[in-house]
């Protein structure tokens, strides 16, 4: 199959790759840039582990085309940090011990990043709403629940100062 | 003299046993930096992807690989016919019996594993499956376990057709997989002959899935020059893998190399050996360059390692006092097309026989048969020890019917049956030795903490008015920590497992066990664990599990085995460096070592203040300044091997409310008091204890592996199969007392499947509660809300009128 010359914005760096026209942007991501840190727990838009930033908006990569990214703006979990400084969701998810295995995590941090920046004094349903398109089997969410307002909170501190 | 505060800081600055520290795991996963087997990319590498069985039962008449080989990038079309030479088209299960790696001839299960297509990437294998060509001659399904026996049922296992035994006992039937009792039959049959009261009631576990967020796969790498096999594998047991992939392939353990990496989410499903497993080892073999297999969520959810099936029929005899005299169970075990159930080689029903919970019930006889059916295979422990939750299931629906028919309150009938502290060890009517618990005082605790009277007359209030709220209670005993080896083997390996720590010359040190986290967070709690016993921070402590070429042998995580086996194993390595570190610092002290103390991170010589060394300062002199004659080094290792398994127990309470018109479920409070002994981080306690309930308020509200009565699946997809979100997932109340283990080096009893355990029984009974009332004595799960609507309309609840 021919492959098709796509340009975009990864984690604030520009990319150039080639890649087949039906190709996924999370088989993109993680196998032609290796950028491994969104995962695959379904590839029917199902359960949120694929999730990433793409022009502002929260989408599940595995039901993207990555063609459809070129010229786009794309951000992952291997982007969040800047400077060596944790971003607060990072940060809220290992104080509020809001991961397990892990496998879910990059997706619930890239949503709750969007999210917040949605509604940022959400109460602890809008929480449970606005994550709902991420499943995670280890945790039974309360902490990923406690996890986000801890960030909310450090957002809303911060931006206030 | 140090002072209190002094001490103190000195024992926080540990981070040991007891302490809420956040993970060492984290910074990796929270940057994406987490190592999961399909990350794994390696120069060369192939991709492989299965053609799977449309039919549940069928014979395969032709497999035609040509158009598939024709497409370029398609490396090979692997079948029966290509493994046979090598004697690899069958493989033995963990079980006893053979599964087919690829089918031969025959398929028993619909998506059965039938060829493997070896690509460049992943996209060409898949257009590779599309391309083979398979010619079927549909037979008869047989879907519905009971009519497995019957005399013409169509006969799944033609290849054991006239054989008597199947790996795991007598059979009568061709069907028919093994039949496994205990107890005593003719006491338990003269006492229910007798008795005051009887109940019998039919109780299904349906067919689930453990469905953690990753799926299962590998990557083989296989070293045409060295001889030489790494694996990457998603395996809860790599050890055992190592072992088996050696008897398998002929290679020496010396050669092969099995690696687990971060695993997301086992809870069961990675326990066993699977045939994409074999076709990419065999794959790589023959190519000599890494292939890489990974199952999609369909081909999970359908084909490795089902949950459960178990359609038991419980009965209870009791006094007029509702004090229960003898318990009864059959069990109709629905294994699927082989029997490839990830239990100790000795036991069949797994540990099944806990069926008498936390009970005193004198007499007890249970019997289970296990049948073949068109499904797949498999029959794991999801997210508790070996057929546990099946057991405390039965046993909890059991008690709750006959305090319904002696009109005894729910709470009461439990506190008049407990086995009573005074009462441990206890030794139970089907064989267990109890090790410890205090059921009373944990049940008394959950009661007053949600006023329970109340409940029950807000529940009474409610019924007058029709509405439908339920409560449910559990007090589980769970039997974790598989086990002594004396009767607990996989293949023959004894269920031991073990830990090696090498502490580092300025006091730092690496701990290796044979254990493998799955999100359990090992790599603190065992830093934590080795922290308290060597006095030296965990900070500090490195903790590797999941390679074969350097944990020491163990027989891996499932069953909470990790705290009760490797837990134990960490501490008594530990202990036995803490030894050595004694005669070292008499050696630096000049005294002898009964003259010291320990206290927290140093050996101080009694009675004289100031004389001390610090674990720190005895570790540099470990390699350097020993007394004559010793080693020099400070490293153990343990193998431990325990004399008991541990019996963690909780006591849970529900209340929930169900909408008489749309079936739709609320539950308004869910309150888990869990006893896991020794805790030795409580955060990490708590994430495991919301996990579980969480898993078990799927199995309870929604998760069914369901098919038609041809044997087509239904809810392969997370479309259909139950996962809740953050939105249908309740609160969770935590609360705990501590009854220690007595026989485990810390007093741990592992914990992280109790909540599993506990928690199903637990909604099933707050659900059958708020029918209770009227007459209905058992509503199989799953509660969702077409099913619970259902039961409502049928009592004509939902008239408007
Ligand atoms: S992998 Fe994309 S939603 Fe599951
Ligand atoms: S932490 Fe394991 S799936 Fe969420």
């Amino acid at each position: 199959m021919a492959k098709q010359h796509i340009v975009f914005s990864l984690n604030g760096g520009v990319v150039e790759i080639l890649v087949e026209p039906r190709t996924l942007l999370i088989h993109a991501l993680r196998e032609t840039l290796g950028q491994t840190g969104s995962h695959i727990g379904c590839e029917t838009s199902h359960c949120g582990a694929c999730t990433v930033d793409f022009n502002g908006k929260s989408v599940k990569s595995c039901t993207v085309l990555a063609v459809q990214a070129d010229g786009g703006e794309v951000l992952t979990v291997e982007g969040l940090a800047h400077n060596g400084a944790l971003h607060p969701v990072q940060e809220g998810f290992m104080q509020e011990h809001g991961l397990q295995c892990g496998f879910c995590t990059p997706g619930m941090l890239i949503r709750a990043y969007r999210f917040l920046q949605e509604n940022p004094s959400p109460t602890d349903e809008d929480i449970r709403m606005g994550m709902s398109g991420n499943l995670c089997r280890c945790t039974g969410y309360q902490n990923i629940v406690k996890a986000v307002q801890y960030a909310a909170n450090k957002l809303r501190a911060t931006q206030g100062a | 003299m140090a002072t209190t505060a002094e001490y103190l800081e000195r024992e926080q600055k540990l981070e040991g046993i007891g302490c809420a520290r956040k993970r060492k795991e984290d910074p990796r996963f929270i940057q994406g930096k987490g190592h999961y087997v399909d990350d794994v990319h390696l120069p060369g590498m192939l991709f492989g992807a299965v053609v799977r069985s449309p039919h549940a039962h069928a014979r395969i008449k032709s497999i035609n690989k040509e158009k598939a080989l024709a497409l370029p990038g398609v490396r090979a079309v692997l079948t029966a016919e290509d493994l046979k030479p090598l004697k690899l088209h069958w493989m033995p299960t963990l079980a006893g019996d053979v599964q087919a790696v690829l089918a031969d001839e025959k398929v028993c299960f619909q998506y059965q594993e039938v060829a493997m297509v070896i690509a460049d990437d992943r996209y060409l294998a898949a257009d590779g499956v599309d391309l083979v060509e398979v010619e079927y001659e549909p037979l008869p399904a047989l879907v519905d376990p009971h009519h497995a026996m019957d005399a013409d049922a169509p006969v799944i296992r033609e290849d054991l057709v006239g054989k008597d035994e199947a790996g795991q006992g007598k059979r009568v039937h061709d069907n028919h997989i093994f039949r496994w009792e205990v107890g005593d039959k003719a006491a338990t049959d003269r006492i229910f002959a007798t008795a005051d009261v009887t109940v019998k009631q039919a109780v299904l576990n349906p067919r689930v899935h453990p469905c953690p967020l990753e799926t299962c796969g590998c990557v083989a790498s296989f070293d045409k020059v060295r001889g030489e096999l790494t694996v990457y594998i998603t395996s809860q047991a790599p050890h055992v893998v190592r072992t088996v992939v050696s008897l398998l392939s002929g290679l020496p353990e010396s050669k092969i190399r099995i690696i687990s990496p971060d695993i997301g989410g086992g809870f069961g499903n990675k326990v066993g050996i699977y045939p994409g497993y074999v076709g990419a080892i065999v794959a790589s073999i023959v190519f000599g360059r890494p292939v890489k297999w990974i199952e999609s969520r369909i081909e999970n959810l359908s084909t490795t390692a089902f949950a459960r099936d178990y359609h038991m029929v419980g009965e209870l005899a009791a006094d007029k006092n509702g004090r229960i005299k003898a318990l009864r169970v059959n069990v109709l075990a629905d294994h699927g097309a082989f029997n490839a159930h990830a239990q100790p080689t000795k036991w069949p029903a797994g540990f099944f026989s806990i069926c008498t919970g936390s009970y005193d019930i004198p007499v007890a006889y249970a019997r289970v048969d296990g049948v073949y059916t068109n499904k797949a295979p498999g029959g794991v422990a999801y997210r508790c020890s070996f057929r546990v939750t099946e057991a405390v299931h039965l046993i909890e629906r059991m008690i709750d019917i006959l305090a319904q028919k002696l009109g005894i309150d729910k709470a009461e009938i439990r506190f008049r049956n407990f086995i009573k502290p005074e009462q441990f060890p206890y030794h139970s009517a089907l064989g267990w030795d109890y090790d410890s618990g205090d059921y009373p005082t944990a049940l008394k605790k959950v009661l007053e903490a949600v006023n329970y009277p109340a409940l029950r007359e807000e529940q009474a209030e409610k019924r007058t008015r029709g509405e439908l709220m339920g409560i449910g209670i559990c007090t589980f005993t769970e039997i974790v920590g598989a086990g002594p080896s004396k009767n607990c083997d996989i293949l023959g390996v004894g269920m031991f497992d073990s830990c090696e720590i090498r502490v580092h010359p300025t006091g730092s040190a690496i701990a290796r066990i044979g254990t493998i986290t799955q999100g359990q967070g090992h790599q603190t709690t065992y830093a934590q664990i080795i922290a308290t016993e060597l006095g030296l921070p965990s900070e500090v402590i490195q903790v590797e599990e999941g390679d074969t070429n350097t944990a020491p042998y163990g027989l891996g995580t499932y069953g909470s085995r990790s705290t009760p086996v490797g837990g134990a194993a960490t501490a008594n390595a530990a202990r036995k460096l803490r030894d050595k570190a004694r005669k070292i610092a008499a050696h630096l002290l000049e005294v002898s070592a009964d003259d010291l103390d320990w206290e927290i991170d140093r050996f101080k010589v009694k009675g004289v203040p100031g004389q001390e060394k610090t674990m720190k300062e005895i570790a540099w002199a470990a390699y350097n300044n020993v007394p004559p004659g010793m080693e020099m080094g400070l490293e153990a290792v343990e193998y431990y091997d325990p004399p008991n398994f541990t019996y963690p127990f909780g006591a849970y309470l529900c209340v929930l409310d169900i909408d008489r018109y749309t079936g739709e479920t609320k539950v308004r409070r869910f309150y888990a008091l869990d006893d896991c002994g020794t805790r030795i981080n409580p955060m990490i306690i708590e994430g495991q204890i919301h996990g579980g309930l969480t898993e078990a308020y799927a199995v309870a509200m929604g998760q069914l592996i369901a098919f038609d009565a041809g044997g087509n699946l239904l809810s392969n997809s997370l479309m259909d199969y139950f996962l809740p979100t953050a939105v249908e997932t309740p609160k969770w109340e935590t609360d705990f007392t501590v009854t220690p283990s007595p026989h485990h080096p810390l007093g741990a009893k592992g914990v992280a499947e109790s909540p599993h355990v506990g928690g199903i029984p637990c909604f099933t009974n707050a659900v059958n509660d708020a029918f209770a009332h009227l007459g209905v004595t058992q509503i199989d799960m799953p509660h969702t809300a077409f099913n619970v609507w259902k039961t409502i309309h049928e009592l004509g609840l939902d008239n408007r009128a």
